[in-house]
């Protein structure tokens, strides 16, 4: 485990942080659906060509562990996370397909102190995938929690 | 599956259960997900959670797994002749209220809620549905709205 240097007081509205990582293989799109979603358009290629989604892609679920994946790498395995409770919505708007290579942002939307833990604040954060074609794949909206550099005074004690 | 004007909403099922093993939710945190508290035993006990606990990611990529593996037991029974799933433009209202610690076992479920024609595409129809994960305790660990596209019956000839 890294020491922290990300708090809820480095959120601020408006601020955005920047990931991307390079092409997806076919191997780690077999792998992921294999395990997980074996659909016929994430295993072989001619039932993908002749699906909606028109080639070989990657499960949903595994373009979002990706996503994961590179902001854990941008920030949040530098922060001091406390987890995320939800998600609001995840528009998978185009496919991830074999070759793709991704880049992203995470936008903080709004933050919050926590009203109940005075260690802890929250803040709300716009994630966007694009690919090299300039499309958005996905986006996914979420609330997270975050250590406080300086927890709040008590709730009364102020003189 | 069936198609989509033979859906009946309120439509309940139980998709499975699955044990998480303490390997396979590293495994997966670390290709994924490597936050410590998901990947490391001893940093995560003095964690926000008490101990390790599995990425939410993992938790619902196993839902999914249990979905498909259901669809594919009813295909290769009653509904041999129904259409394959299309795909999903997403989710909606996901929760995850509990964590997933190493040896909890989850039961998996979805009830069928809507059923949305689309002027756009008229041989398909977009269904929703609620979908669940409980622990041994009986805690909710997962809670989503769930999406597909779903093909339409053809007109009899």
């Amino acid at each position: 485990m890294r020491e922290p240097t990300l708090f809820w007081e480095d959120f601020q509205p408006g601020s955005v942080r920047e990931a991307a990582r390079g092409p997806l293989t076919k191997a780690e799109i077999l792998e992921f659906a294999e395990e997980f979603d074996p659909q016929p358009f994430h295993l072989d290629e001619a039932a993908a060509a002749a699906s909606l989604l028109g080639g070989l892609c990657a499960s949903g679920w595994h373009t979002c562990a990706l996503l994961m994946r590179m902001m854990c790498d941008a920030y949040i395995v530098d922060s001091a996370s406390l987890g995320v409770p939800g998600i609001e919505a995840v528009r998978w708007l185009q496919p991830v397909f074999v070759g793709d290579s991704l880049t992203a942002t995470s936008t903080c939307l709004a933050t919050r102190p926590s009203a109940s833990r005075p260690e802890m604040g929250l803040g709300e954060f716009e994630w966007q995938a694009v690919n090299q074609r300039g499309e958005t794949v996905v986006t996914l909206k979420h609330w997270a929690m975050f250590r406080r550099r300086h927890p709040a005074a008590a709730a009364g004690s102020a003189a | 599956m069936p198609w989509f004007d033979d859906m009946a909403i309120g439509t309940y099922e139980v998709l499975g259960s699955y044990t998480f093993s303490q390997a396979e939710i590293i495994r997966f945190a670390a290709k994924f997900d490597p936050q410590y508290f998901h990947i490391d035993p001893a940093a995560a006990a003095a964690g926000p959670f008490g101990g390790l606990v599995a990425s939410g990611w993992h938790t619902i990529s196993v839902w999914m797994k249990l979905r498909v593996a259901s669809l594919r037991a009813r295909a290769a029974a009653a509904e041999a002749d129904g259409p394959a799933a299309g795909p999903s433009p997403g989710f909606l209202d996901l929760k995850w209220p509990n964590p997933v610690r190493p040896g909890d076992t989850i039961q998996f479920d979805t009830r069928l809620t809507e059923k949305i024609e689309l002027r756009t595409r008229p041989d398909w129809g977009l269904i929703r549905g609620r979908n669940e994960g409980v622990n041994q305790r009986g805690e909710t660990v997962l809670s989503f709205t769930g999406q597909a596209l779903i093909r339409r019956k053809p007109p009899a000839a």
